[in-house]
């Protein structure tokens, strides 16, 4: 495909020769794709996942905790923020420490019921596209060529020029996809390699049924809650990944980053 | 919690995004919860589908020690006789009240539907069953959990006694609220799916279900219905109306 001059692109610099083609790598056919279905289920996810939290938001270290227990983070978010509908409290068993019940007297603010639905239908498609995605990236050497740092590029001094780049917001005009920065390839390294799948896994260790099936999911991350605790965690994670990725896309040059990844050109 | 409110307009919405994929996974036979075309209940039907068919059927829900044993909450419907909760049955609701009153001796739990024997079982019916007693994790959704010590009669037992019918697929609960689940078979017949009356040592308190409930280890907490008045063993899918889950807006398995 011919490329006409990049140079109308945003944060790009003029080329010495002047109206000249860049790098003409685009991204292949089932990166594009893969791409658009995973950023679609993430933004599903992170909206629904926020709307799930609102519920409830306390979080926990350990298998189990609740309101009538200590929480690890409580996010001032909704009106169940610290809500104080509950009747006195009963104590189960006669020694001082006895876990307690009481009963709720606050309406509070749930939407789980398309909100689960929802998430686990965007998690089924982020589940399956990552599949396929790791398989192919693996098949065809994508991982390995673009995303995984050569040893030849983990010496200090690149790295250090690349940050260094990227904090004075300077950085090489875009192909239009690989090769990419240092800083780049691990950044998107850790969201396909280790975010998502940790997403997906902290998800499945939340599930009654799949816990029940295979005990270990829950259990190497110190229990259901603690998963709970992580998913949040790798969640807010991914958001500043988000931010930070649609930014460096509108500096490196919008427009060509926007035609690689949807036309691939 | 989950609430009993039609959320029509995003229903709406939601059904007309889903008429696109209607071909897909349309759930038709009467041996699947129905999707109705709604695209969220597609994507709970591929989740019901997929876990049985992969999941391994034998497993056992993780059992705690007592001193595990954490503070619970109480959601939902903490007293059916109470008018002023959200899901309150103006008929039911009183009758409960007589029955706590008189200490639930007058309480009789019938069994109808797809059984040789059908009939009705009072508390000390069901306490001459052998008793299974666990320690298990009460997961809501809404995102908390809780660990209970559950005491009660394994449903099973209480089915094989009313002599279910082998071409039995689905059994339903109905509670004194305005509440109702239904459960396969697999989950219906799980060791440790139990009617519970006892919690923590003690008789089954009313915000938390007297005088039984059922326990599903394997599912959210709301599958695990408090207040049980009838049990309805059915051949095929039955969505159990307003007061079901499907109609409420709400996954019918919820194994996740």
């Amino acid at each position: 495909m011919q490329i006409g001059s990049s140079n109308s692109d945003a944060g790009s610099t003029p080329d010495p020769t002047g109206t000249v083609r860049l790098a003409q790598t685009g991204h292949a056919r089932w990166v594009r794709l893969s791409h658009w279905i995973a950023a679609i289920s993430v933004l599903t996810l992170a909206v629904s996942g926020f709307v799930i939290l609102m519920a409830h938001p306390r979080l926990y270290w350990g298998a189990a905790g609740n309101d009538l227990t200590p929480a690890l983070i409580e996010l001032p978010i909704t009106r169940n923020y610290r809500h104080g509908g509950w009747e006195q409290p009963v104590a189960f068993f006669s020694s001082a420490d006895s876990p307690v019940s009481a009963s709720r007297t606050y309406d509070i603010f749930n939407e789980n019921s398309w909100g689960r639905s929802l998430h686990f239908l965007a998690g089924w498609f982020l589940a399956l596209t990552g599949a396929a995605y790791l398989i192919a990236g693996i098949c065809t050497g994508h991982l390995r060529r673009h995303l995984l740092p050569g040893a030849d590029e983990l010496t200090p001094g690149r790295i250090w020029d690349d940050l260094v780049g990227h904090l004075r917001f300077k950085f090489a005009p875009t192909t239009g996809g690989p090769p990419y920065g240092i800083l780049q390839k691990w950044s998107y390294a850790a969201v396909v390699l280790v975010g998502l799948p940790l997403m997906i896994v902290t998800g499945l260790a939340m599930s009654p049924a799949m816990t029940v099936a295979f005990p270990f999911l829950s259990g190497v991350f110190g229990g259901s809650q603690s998963a709970r605790t992580i998913h949040f965690c790798v969640f807010a994670a991914l958001v500043l990944f988000v931010v930070v990725h649609v930014l460096m896309v509108v500096l490196s040059g919008f427009r060509r980053q926007m035609r690689a990844m949807t036309v691939g050109g | 919690m989950k609430s009993k409110q039609i959320v029509t307009t995003r229903r709406a919405l939601i059904t007309s995004l889903a008429s696109a994929g209607g071909l897909l996974l349309g759930g038709c036979s009467k041996q699947l919860p129905p999707t109705y075309g709604n695209v969220l209940r597609m994507g709970d039907l591929l989740t019901y589908t997929a876990h049985r068919l992969l999941l391994p059927k034998d497993r056992l829900a993780k059992e705690y020690a007592h001193g595990d044993i954490t503070s619970i909450p109480a959601v939902g419907t903490t007293n059916p006789a109470d008018s002023q909760q959200a899901a309150f049955n103006a008929e039911r609701g009183p009758a409960y009240e007589r029955l706590q009153a008189g200490g639930f001796t007058d309480f009789r739990l019938s069994i109808t539907g797809r059984v040789a024997r059908p009939g009705t079982y009072s508390l000390a019916d069901l306490k001459r069953f052998p008793a299974r007693t666990q320690i298990t994790k009460h997961t809501c959704e809404e995102g908390w959990s809780a660990i209970a010590e559950w005491t009660g009669v394994p449903l099973r037992s209480v089915l094989e006694a009313a002599g279910i019918l082998p071409s039995a697929r689905f059994v339903n609960f109905y509670a004194f609220d305005d509440m109702a689940e239904g459960l396969d078979m697999l989950d219906a017949l799980h060791p440790q799916t139990i009617l519970a009356y006892g919690m923590n040592g003690r008789d089954l308190p009313v915000p938390h279900g007297a005088p039984v409930r059922l326990r599903v280890e394997t599912q959210i907490g709301y599958k695990s219905l408090k207040y049980i008045q009838r049990i309805v063993v059915k051949d095929e899918f039955d969505d159990l109306g307003k007061i079901g889950d499907l109609q409420n807006g709400w996954a019918w398995y919820a194994g996740i």
